[in-house]
């Protein structure tokens, strides 16, 4: 099987945006992808596109077609991907697979919500829906308690402390500062997040990512077809995707995610890496604590001192590690199903050395880490600019 | 002869101060605490309604009795705060119980006698074969309108009987009740608080129903006042039970330990209920209680109750839940009471 | 608003919500919470039994909500717990009874019958489990 290229990459700015409906920020970013990969539409031949919950933030299904529709491709085949916040991911998972397995030669991976179209309880309401309703959502479970229940045990159990999770938004919002697509493009203090009113104890609002608007697309190719345009592709040298239970309590511990491990040992296999090799890792930090429990699963910390690594400063933007360089959902923003898209993006520009004031020097391999719910889903991608 | 099996009692942890209301109302709490003998009430908390304290209280007397619910062919819950208009409390106590689903059950009201009614209603079954258990419940999280001299007394609790004739830790020997339409406190369907005929609810109600009942059982039974250990009134406020027990020449050592209003408040239904439950905590095999109930518009029933070799260590007495507390503010409480509209 | 949910979808959950019946393996002996129709460790060898929890637990992990659901909103600050049964499987609910600053991780929590939610003013009240301090031991 031939390997599979990013030939195109674009996105939205993300933010609160007002006056663009889910059709508009689609269709925006799809054409920035394709102008950014000199092919015509004609070229295209599927799409994949990730969407947590159109049908509850806007009221609308069948984004499948929708997404087709909005960028000008019907009569392709369109497929919307649904894994709570890891939509994305796992629509660049099925592209992925798509071109992988020489069905295709060129389909679009994208991912969009569209959340400020309904009040924030309402918005609350829907992304507790990546939870179990029965059995978490009916007693009381909002989204940020779960991860808030991950934080408190980590702490109990490793010593983790509130100012090492703030040290997370701290590093993401310096990130962010630098990224014109970022929804919140400025820096915070430690005072600021720690003095920030509480959600669900221990995490405070600045813990928190926030309620966004936008959409990411990148465009996938195979090798034959990459190798014909004028410019360098983005190989994806390593793709895993898997699961768990549905309800954070049915899971082994509350401190790892077992999928991001699994997922994350699998796809550094494939693509033959070890954390040691990348560069610049773009993870899922939809609270502070998911950043660190992220560096632990995926073996860039030691078990339990994801917090204290953090705090070092081992994974600011050009030290050891570059962590969230786009400013990861806190900063960058969490348009839930544009999430593993954006991700995607991100890592695309920084290995073709297009990230401006915010470029890792001599980025060589990224990766992309996406995880839905409390935990249920994790993908994992490994970008490179070489490939055997 | 039909009698207690087991018994359980619960009251909400949470607690308003009389001082806490009156500031709110500009009246001076020593004359409040003294008119009704009253120093602070109950309160539910936000998730308690009737529902869930008649269900800890019968879970607590089911864990007394020892006993299979599925043996239990009656459930009645009564109740002036049952929290639907229509759908019977009864059904889910008896499926959080799991008494369900052979039986019968219903919802009683009666003021604040409803409990009472209920244990009458279970003596009867069971005396006639028709079940072999049946559960009685008072509970109530009555509501007083701010302001009104109720709001310092309505409170929250209840305690559950279960009446057999097997293994019965207390037989009730007589029982007698005395009715008539006395409009004396009422609330309209449909309406949030209630109102009461103030000095009204005294002589021609309460004091006149409770002593007609309590005086018939004597009769009935052929019992001298004497012969009981403990006397048992219902106590809207902590006033009246001892008013009534100085005219009847009962000493007031025999009341003292089912009076719970001075320090929970007015339980409505479970009022009476809950102080049977306090003195059987502490009676001994062959001591006798007296208790009258009494529910506005009105009514009393009254029972005679002898305690058998039986009766064991309550594990979670009435005592443990009038101890445990915690004080809310007035805003508190008007969130508690839904007060607060959201 | 707070949004209606489907009266069928809580009724059918009364057994597990009211009483806590659930099922366990009888093939290994792990206890579900709320039942599985099979066992995931065992599979075609799993030999399913219903068995009811004893409603004893101690507290996993906690937190404090303060932004709560649609719903929820006057109950709030809450504590939501994840609780390990004494039979093993584990399950998330408030901690009732208890003040927040007094919340324990390994704290001996018991089950209490308590009202979960409703659907508005009108519409009908959701009632289930939540865990409290143990008050004394009981039968």
């Amino acid at each position: 099987m031939g390997n599979v290229a990013v030939i195109g990459a674009g996105m939205t700015k993300f933010g609160e945006l007002w006056d663009k409906g889910l059709e508009d920020l689609i269709a925006e970013a799809g054409a920035k992808a394709v102008n950014d990969a000199n092919i015509d539409g004609e070229d295209i031949q599927a799409i994949y596109g990730g969407n947590m919950s159109a049908g509850r933030f806007i009221g609308q299904e069948h984004i499948g077609a929708l997404i087709a529709d909005a960028i000008g491709l019907t009569p392709i085949p369109s497929t919307r991907v649904e894994a709570a916040c890891a939509s994305g991911g796992l629509a660049l998972r099925e592209a992925y697979l798509a071109v992988k397995s020489g069905t295709y030669d060129v389909v679009v991976a994208g991912g969009v919500e569209k959340m400020t179209d309904v009040y924030s309880e309402q918005v609350t309401q829907t992304l507790g829906g990546a939870g179990d309703q029965q059995w978490e959502v009916f007693n009381g479970v909002t989204f940020p308690s779960l991860y808030a229940m991950m934080a408190r045990r980590h702490m109990h159990d490793y010593g983790t402390t509130e100012e090492q999770m703030a040290a997370v938004a701290v590093k993401n919002h310096s990130n962010g500062s630098k990224n014109p697509y970022a929804q919140f493009p400025f820096k915070v203090t430690l005072e600021q997040v720690m003095s920030s009113s509480k959600v669900a104890e221990p995490l405070k609002l600045l813990d928190c990512s926030p309620i966004t608007d936008g959409a990411a697309v990148v465009i996938l190719a195979s090798e034959k077809f990459a190798r014909k345009l004028p410019q360098e592709p983005i190989w994806i040298i390593g793709s895993a995707h898997t699961t768990d239970t549905l309800a954070l309590h049915d899971r082994k511990s509350l401190t790892s995610i077992e999928a991001t491990r699994l997922a994350g040992r699998q796809a550094m296999k494939q693509a033959g890496v070890t954390p040691k090799d990348i560069d610049l890792a773009e993870v899922h930090d939809c609270f502070t604590i998911a950043e660190i429990m992220a560096m632990e699963d995926l073996g860039f910390s030691k078990r339990g001192e994801g917090g204290k690594d953090v705090e070092s400063g081992k994974f600011n933007l050009n030290s050891e590690l570059s962590v969230n360089t786009s400013g990861g959902l806190k900063s960058c923003g969490h348009p839930v199903g544009a999430t593993g898209i954006k991700q995607a993006v991100e890592v695309t520009w920084q290995l073709r050395g297009e990230a401006g004031k915010r470029q890792v020097d001599d980025a060589k391999v990224g990766l992309t880490h996406n995880v839905g719910g409390s935990g249920a889903t994790a993908v994992v991608h490994i970008f490179s600019k070489e490939v055997d | 002869m039909a009698g207690i099996v087991g018994y359980g009692a619960y009251i909400p942890r949470y607690r308003i101060k009389v001082e806490e209301i009156a500031k709110v109302w500009g009246k001076d709490a020593n004359s409040i605490k003294k008119g009704l003998n009253i120093q602070e009430k109950s309160v539910p908390a936000v998730d308690e309604d009737t529902i869930t304290i008649a269900t800890e209280a019968a879970r607590n007397a089911l864990s007394y009795a020892g006993i299979d619910p599925q043996g239990i062919g009656a459930v009645y819950v009564g109740s002036e705060s049952h929290p639907y208009a229509v759908k019977p409390s009864a059904a889910t106590v008896a499926e959080a119980i799991n008494a369900t689903p052979v039986m019968t059950a219903a919802d009683y009201e009666f003021a604040c006698k409803a409990g009472t009614a209920a244990i009458q209603t279970c003596m009867a079954m069971v005396d006639s074969n028709m079940v072999r258990y049946g559960l009685a419940i008072g509970a109530d999280t009555s509501q007083g309108r701010p302001g009104d001299a109720l709001e310092y007394t309505a409170a929250a609790g209840g305690a559950a009987y279960i009446i057999g004739k097997e293994d019965t830790i207390a037989n009730i020997e007589a029982t007698y009740s005395f009715t008539t339409d006395t409009p004396d406190f009422w609330r309209r369907a449909g309406q949030e608080y209630p109102r009461h005929g103030a000095r009204f609810t005294g002589e021609p109600a309460y004091f006149k129903h409770v002593r007609s009942a309590t005086e018939g059982l004597l009769e009935k039974g052929g019992y001298s006042l004497d012969e009981f250990d403990y006397v048992v009134f219902h106590q809207p406020n902590g006033k009246f039970p001892i008013r009534l027990a100085k005219r009847m020449g009962i000493p007031l050592e025999k009341l003292k330990v089912g009076l719970l209003t001075p320090m929970i408040g007015n339980t409505y239904s479970g009022a009476t209920p809950l102080g049977l439950a306090a003195v059987l905590d502490i009676a001994k095999p062959g001591e006798m209680i007296l208790a009258t109930s009494f529910g506005s518009g009105a009514g009393s029933d009254s029972f005679a109750i002898r305690v058998t070799e039986n009766i064991h260590k309550n594990e979670r007495p009435v005592q443990m839940y009038a101890s445990r507390t915690k004080y809310l503010s007035y805003g508190e409480y008007a969130k508690h009471r839904r007060k607060i509209r959201m | 608003m707070p949004h209606r949910k489907s009266l069928a979808s809580i009724w059918r959950r009364i057994p597990q919500r009211y009483r806590g019946e659930s099922t366990m393996c009888l093939n290994c002996g792990r206890h579900f919470f709320p039942p599985r129709h099979f066992c995931p460790y065992c599979r075609r060898k799993s030999k399913i039994a219903p068995y009811t929890i004893s409603g004893r637990g101690k507290v996993m992990s906690y937190t404090v909500v303060h932004v709560a659901q649609e719903g929820f909103e006057r109950q709030v600050p809450y504590v939501i717990a994840i609780v390990e049964l004494e039979e093993g499987p584990k399950l998330t609910a408030q901690l009732c009874a208890v003040e927040p600053e007094d919340v324990r991780i390994g704290m001996p929590v018991e089950m209490s019958f308590r009202r979960i939610s409703e659907d508005k003013d009108d519409g009908i009240i959701h009632y289930g489990y939540k865990f409290s301090p143990i008050l004394s031991p009981k039968k």
